[in-house]
């Protein structure tokens, strides 16, 4: 079974997320702040790690770059979900590693999971 | 450009940016012409005193009355404009913190109803899909409203950036007549197109322009009673792309016209048909347009429909 590391401060979205990817046959992992996400990414190797940036204690981007420097986690595809679409911050985003940027308003539940099953088909 | 460079190093036109508002708008400028006026009247004063031989004592003293008395004037109003543009500031920055506030729960809520309505959590009587899509659809509503808001605060703010590129007008313009097709045929409106043959690319920001097309498209046919029809021309005219929008609704009454492009207005008889609208829409057309070089107008009379045209502008 595929691992989801969910990196999301927003326990409601975290579950929502959480409920509609084990649906869909996904272990899911879950972090509610950067420290633990970046805990997990280390410890339990998810096969997808998706991140937001807006986090407590690590912001987002860091834990993007630490994800991206460390030679263990280096492969794991990072889909960064958030709701700040600045051209800086998703150029800041892909230059740090990111495999996509999502904007979550943009997006159904439905067409997330088919984001997230086309970045597992193309790894 | 020489004025220009003189405002940069005096600070006034960062100063003015800040605000979001044009040089005869910004109350910085205002005040440094407020003080060439007083010197040139200072001068002039004393010029004509000194032509008619006056006492040059009663002549310093009329020009120091009037200069200190324009300077005062001028000093107070700079200060009115100075908290009016604070205020427009504070409001824009209002406009945008709420609406990125509002994005995150807005996400969460759609999710979970749609989490809800796929039946994987249970399953979901014929009752209850009714009730989960009125949910839905105004989970909608206040998605584009967020989405408008912060156009809007992106134009006040001054950090809309368009990405221009290549692109065909004519193109954007049948994607959204196909997705607008099913509402239409609800409310019995059918759409037309007329494209002139052979237009070049457009060079533009093929999102905005779709915004644009979008919104007069939509307030077409969302202000038509009953049956109507709506029809859509692209050609070129002169050096420009020239797009316009005709419809058979209520169209604007005469004492509305003028105020049709500004933020949150709603003319009287559409909030009379159409409870529904925001009033943002042809104002963050007009600011798209303008931005894109282009021009932005309209025809209209009180219940015989109305047209909405703008031009772009061919770059090569």
């Amino acid at each position: 079974m595929k691992k989801i590391l969910i990196i999301e401060d927003e326990s409601a979205l975290q579950k929502t997320l959480g409920e509609m990817l084990s649906q869909q046959g996904y272990e899911i992992l879950s972090a509610l702040n950067g420290e633990i996400g970046l805990k997990l990414a280390q410890s339990k190797k998810p096969d997808l790690i998706l991140l937001d940036l807006i986090l407590p204690k690590i912001h987002g981007f860091d834990v993007l770059k630490k994800i991206k420097d460390n030679p263990e986690t280096r492969e794991i595809p990072v889909i960064v979900l958030t709701n700040l679409e600045s051209i800086e911050d998703i150029k800041k985003a892909m230059e740090l590693g990111a495999t996509t940027y999502l904007v979550k308003a943009n997006y159904s539940l439905e067409e997330l999971t088919i984001k997230i099953n086309q970045v597992f088909q193309s790894n | 450009m020489k004025l220009k460079e003189i405002l940069r190093q005096l600070n006034v036109s960062v100063q003015c940016k800040k605000y979001g508002l044009s040089l005869w708008q910004c109350p910085q400028f205002l005040f440094l012409v407020m003080g060439l006026v007083v010197i040139i009247t200072a001068i002039t004063t004393y010029y004509i005193g000194t032509q008619y031989a006056w006492d040059p004592r009663l002549v310093a003293l009329i020009v120091l009355i009037i200069s200190t008395v324009l300077f005062v004037i001028g000093f107070l109003i700079s200060q009115s404009f100075e908290r009016l543009a604070e205020a427009n500031k504070i409001k824009s920055e209002f406009i945008s913190i709420v609406s990125h506030q509002l994005r995150t729960p807005i996400s969460n809520l759609g999710w979970t109803i749609e989490l809800l309505m796929s039946g994987k959590l249970g399953k979901i009587e014929a009752k209850q899909t009714e009730y989960f899509k009125i949910l839905k659809e105004n989970i909608a509503r206040m998605k584009e409203l967020v989405k408008d808001l912060l156009i809007v605060s992106r134009i006040e703010t001054q950090t809309l950036f368009l990405k221009e590129k290549r692109f065909y007008l004519s193109d954007t313009i049948k994607e959204l007549i196909v997705s607008f097709e099913p509402v239409a045929k609800a409310l019995n409106v059918t759409i037309s197109f007329e494209n002139q043959k052979d237009l070049p690319q457009v060079m533009a920001d093929p999102f905005q322009i779709k915004q644009v097309i979008e919104n007069l498209l939509d307030n077409a046919i969302r202000y038509i009673k009953e049956k109507g029809k709506v029809k859509l021309k692209l050609n070129l005219e002169q050096d420009n792309f020239y797009f316009e929008i005709n419809d058979t609704g209520v169209g604007i009454p005469e004492k509305d016209k003028k105020y049709i492009f500004q933020k949150f207005f709603r003319a009287d008889n559409a909030m009379k048909y159409q409870t529904q609208g925001s009033g943002l829409s042809l104002y963050i057309a007009k600011s798209i347009i303008k931005k894109s070089k282009g021009k932005i107008g309209f025809k209209s009379q009180g219940g015989q429909g109305s047209t909405f045209w703008f031009t772009l502008p061919i770059k090569k």
